[in-house]
């Protein structure tokens, strides 16, 4: 059934679909990933702080990002961040803001509001006589968070983090709605000139989940070496 | 050195935890605390150092008040040492990073200070192998004896311990309060609360009898054995001491 298909398309296409697309992708995802879990740690903290206020805020945030379509969040964002920046250093004219930059920022924010329900679970999930240990020694709060609490949250969590940033990294194809050449963006533009559309997405699909599939085995195995003995 | 005076709390409205309670120890002076389980002993330690808060009364350790919204709590504590009934080593760092840790962060010494002092806290307690091993490969008894090298490792001027034997199996209970008795003998002023009335015997000055959140006794050592004056002191010894 395949005698039609010209497979060769995609060797091809192979350096500009890694180069171009997949390095884009990875950047977004790890970037992502990373500001995701800094500043979802903090609206974990915000929730957890025992301050109301802090605590209702954060918990708007996460209900808010979460009950919107992410290809929403992307599209709008694009179209608004310009303005805010405008807005706050008070230019003239909307900031121009890289697509990049765009659907960086929006992925930080939206993966934030997974990421801290994630750490909050991990936090929740300590003992309450560790913090009263480490105050016990002397240690301020933040130390207490810093060296006791987050480390070992951190460690429990760590396969869900790791499964939420393989999420996050089939999600980033999503920047498609901003024309942005990720890696199912490269692929789709060479399918659409060559006129060679199975092949093409066939190929993307078994990329995308060869990557997830690798990742997943190796969340396992980092389980086994990292996680605490108890 | 520690002088609890008219201390209440309340849980909520209707349940108060702590009664009045007014005592205090000497510097040098060993006192333990026990009563039948509720009575609220494990609350009065932990007011001590402010883990737990409470509504009325002052708290002072060392002329220093603890319920003073303008004490430096984490500065106060790093002199109270504080054991605990389910040890509360960290279970992601080693041995002898639990004892550091406190040391370097809080103490600002340097690491080789710090694992210095540490090896030598982990040899008194009879531990320098386990040094760098984790704390689950540790036997309850073994981590109960890092968590009081733990707490001596900050210099304290005080040492608090809650039901620090409760948690163990039995045959780990006298290698335990063997450090406590040592302790004990070098000068350390001490706050046990715990059900082990021969340790109470051996190195108590003063024993606090405490029952639904009032202290009803707090006699030497010799008169409390000898002869309580109140009615439940003398049933809850009958009791612990009938076997």
């Amino acid at each position: 059934m395949f005698s039609n298909f010209d497979f060769d398309v995609v060797r091809r296409a192979l350096p500009y679909l890694f180069y171009e697309g997949m390095t884009f992708t990875v950047t977004l995802t790890a970037l992502a990933a990373l500001g995701g879990l800094i500043f979802g740690t903090a609206i974990a903290l915000m929730r957890l702080s025992g301050f109301k206020v802090l605590g209702h805020i954060a918990g708007v945030y996460v209900d808010f990002m979460r009950s919107l379509p992410l290809v929403l969040v992307i599209f709008w964002f694009y179209f608004l961040v310009p303005y805010i920046g405008q807005w706050v250093t008070g230019a003239s004219r909307p900031i121009s803001v890289g697509a990049f930059a765009s659907s960086l920022i929006t992925f930080i924010m939206f993966e934030a509001a997974y990421f801290s329900e994630i750490m909050r679970a991990g936090i929740q999930s300590i003992s309450r006589g560790q913090p009263a240990a480490a105050n016990a020694l002397g240690l301020t709060y933040a130390q207490t968070m810093r060296y006791v609490v987050l480390p070992q949250a951190f460690r429990n969590m760590l396969p869900v983090l790791i499964t939420q940033t393989i999420v996050l990294f089939q999600d980033t194809s999503l920047v498609y709605v901003l024309s942005i050449t990720d890696f199912l963006g490269a692929a789709s533009k060479v399918a659409q000139r060559d006129g060679r559309l199975v092949e093409m997405y066939l190929f993307a699909a078994v990329v995308y989940f060869t990557i997830s599939c690798v990742a997943s085995f190796g969340v396992r195995r980092l389980q086994a070496r990292i996680a605490i003995i108890r | 050195m520690i002088e609890i005076s008219h201390v209440n709390k309340w849980y909520s409205p209707t349940f108060q935890v702590l009664t009045d309670c007014t005592t205090s120890v000497t510097k040098g002076e060993v006192v333990v605390v026990c009563g039948p389980s509720g009575s609220g002993k494990s609350t009065l330690i932990k007011c001590v150092n402010a883990l737990e808060p409470f509504q009325s009364g002052d708290i002072s350790v060392d002329g220093t008040k603890v319920n003073d919204p303008k004490t430096n709590l984490p500065k106060l504590r790093s002199r109270v040492g504080m054991v605990f009934q389910h040890f509360e080593l960290f279970p992601h760092l080693k041995i002898i990073d639990n004892l550091c840790l406190a040391q370097q962060k809080v103490l600002d010494r340097p690491r080789d200070k710090a694992v210095t002092k540490g090896m030598m806290l982990l040899e008194r307690v009879g531990l320098k192998e386990q040094a760098q091993k984790f704390p689950a490969q540790l036997s309850g008894g073994q981590q109960q004896r890092v968590a009081i090298a733990r707490a001596l490792a900050m210099d304290p001027i005080v040492m608090l311990f809650d039901e620090p034997t409760s948690a163990l199996d039995p045959e780990m209970v006298s290698e335990v309060l063997d450090v406590m008795v040592d302790l004990a003998h070098e000068g350390m002023t001490m706050m046990v609360v715990t059900h082990e009335m021969g340790f109470a015997r051996k190195v108590a000055n003063r024993v606090i009898f405490m029952d639904r959140g009032e202290i009803v006794e707090d006699a030497p050592k010799d008169d409390f054995f000898g002869k309580p004056r109140s009615d439940r002191a003398q049933k809850f010894l009958s009791k612990i001491l009938s076997h």
